[in-house]
């Protein structure tokens, strides 16, 4: 299980580099779904088959579709892939390459100085996940049930219309 | 190796043959069916029945041009098509067959069926986009918004039966319908899912996507030879999953009377159900685009939520 472990996170590491050194959009978000495939892995491996399905059907089935959904109304061609080429220069690396060089040292601190926590053994159901979600984190589902709604609510009025009248006699009564 | 492994990799030869072999095989039906209900007489001269058309039909396929558009985005062009078929494919690892005859009872079944039914989708987005054809892109955008919504009740539909025999497994759930039949509890659930089902292979009534007469076969509009040919395959292989998981759902799987074998009882379900999606195509126009999200989003969704709910309280209450 251990070299599954290690190639699935090999593979989301390079996935993700590539998401962010592609020009084109659509190659992004296609590397990005192969490194939400990775991390699915990784989650099974580590026994949490739940998470790891839900990762796929939420993030790589949902999220990302509607992204491309984006994308592809927009109509983005060479002119984008073009615009990206420049704005993704040598100098724009530099910030975020220093903040990641920080947290890489961090972390390599972290691994060698206890102890590797090794793969857990015992796989956690769905039901387990339930029980706890509806248990102790009862407040946290009930928060985010509350965010999706006001989101939906939001979306709603954003792309409400008013009733299109198309006869000159009706426009009157219509208001 | 020891005998566990052997044993699980001839299950899944024979599953992957068997399905290879009936996928091709449901074209010939699927014409034969449509001429008997149209009052004609559909392939008849190559072979026995009209039988060999399958073959001539693959090495037709094999044969053609196979053509990329300059004008396509070639890596992704390529790809597209082979995502139905492997997400197809690697959904019937969850199918069980008969007891014993299954490539892994993994206990998140149902679940890992929606994830890589929600990976389907990008077969035709994708598809559609690389072509970088106004119909096709149409076709794909239809595509996304269809698969996207009928997958949320599709997962809903299901819970009920989950509810009810306590588990993901789908070898638990068609154990659980020895005494009865979950059609006859979910009988709501069962239309609902059976519904966004025929959605998700976009199958008649439900091909917005690639609708012949308006967007000229939509996203599959630039493909041509074997691309064209692993569509087509993954359609029918789409047709053949969702049959089959209608029957481990809610009727029974391979359970059935003594005097069959089991196997034998559950193709025997899953055929008459594709005959059914068959006979849909043959019976029944296209809604216009927009009518289809609506029936989806204002009359499934409300009718799958209130049977989740209604099951659940109808649980909780004798339990």
């Amino acid at each position: 299980m251990a070299i599954i472990f290690y190639m699935a996170s090999a593979i989301a590491v390079i996935a993700t580099v590539m998401v962010i050194t592609r020009h084109n959009l659509v190659h992004a978000l296609l590397y990005l779904v192969v490194s939400f495939l990775a991390v699915a892995i990784v989650f099974y491996v580590l026994g949490a088959p739940f998470i790891a399905v839900l990762e796929i059907i939420i993030y790589a089935g949902a999220i990302v579709v509607l992204l491309i959904f984006v994308i592809m109304m927009l109509n983005l061609r060479q002119e984008s892939v073009a615009q990206e080429k420049q704005w993704f220069s040598g100098k724009i690396i530099i910030g975020p390459l220093i903040l990641a060089s920080i947290l890489l040292v961090e972390m390599l601190y972290i691994l060698t100085s206890g102890e590797p926590a090794g793969l857990s053994e015992n796989m956690i159901e769905a039901k387990a996940v339930g029980m706890s979600l509806y248990g102790p984190y009862v407040l946290g589902v009930e928060l985010s049930g509350i965010l999706l709604m006001s989101g939906i609510v939001g979306a709603y009025h954003l792309g409400r219309q008013k009733k299109k009248v198309t006869h000159r006699f009706l426009e009157k009564k219509e208001e | 190796m020891d005998d566990a492994i052997i044993h699980r990799l001839w299950i899944i030869a024979g599953v992957l043959a068997g399905l290879l072999i009936v996928a091709p095989g449901l074209i010939w039906l699927e014409r034969r069916m449509l001429a008997l209900w149209q009052d004609r007489y559909g392939p008849n001269r190559a072979g026995p029945f009209g039988l060999l058309i399958v073959l001539a039909d693959t090495l037709k396929l094999f044969f053609k041009e196979d053509w990329i558009p300059p004008f396509a985005d070639k890596f992704v062009f390529v790809i597209a098509p082979t995502i139905v078929v492997v997400t197809v494919l690697l959904s019937f690892i969850v199918v069980p067959f008969a007891p014993g005859v299954m490539v892994s009872d993994l206990n998140i079944g149902i679940l890992y069926f929606l994830a890589m039914s929600s990976l389907g989708a990008y077969s035709i987005i994708l598809g559609g986009w690389a072509s970088n054809n106004k119909y096709s892109l149409l076709g794909a955008m239809r595509g996304a918004a269809q698969m996207i919504s009928y997958e949320v009740f599709m997962g809903l539909s299901m819970m009920g039966v989950v509810l009810l025999s306590g588990s993901f497994s789908l070898n638990t759930i068609v154990e659980a319908q020895k005494d009865m039949w979950f059609i006859i509890p979910q009988f709501a659930g069962f239309v609902i899912f059976l519904i966004a089902g025929i959605a998700e292979t976009h199958r008649l009534p439900f091909d917005i996507p690639e609708s012949e007469s308006e967007l000229i076969a939509g996203f599959h509009s630039e493909y041509s030879s074997m691309k064209f040919g692993l569509f087509f395959v993954g359609e029918y292989l789409g047709i053949i999953l969702i049959s089959s998981l209608t029957v481990s759902l809610y009727f029974g799987g391979w359970l059935g009377p003594d005097f069959l074998p089991p196997l034998l009882w559950f193709c025997l379900k899953t055929f008459a159900f594709i005959c059914f999606f068959i006979l849909l195509r043959a019976s029944l126009p296209r809604p216009r685009y927009d009518q289809l999200m609506e029936y989806g989003w204002k009359i499934m969704l409300p009718i799958a939520l209130l049977n989740l709910v209604v099951t659940a309280g109808v649980i909780l209450m004798y339990k």
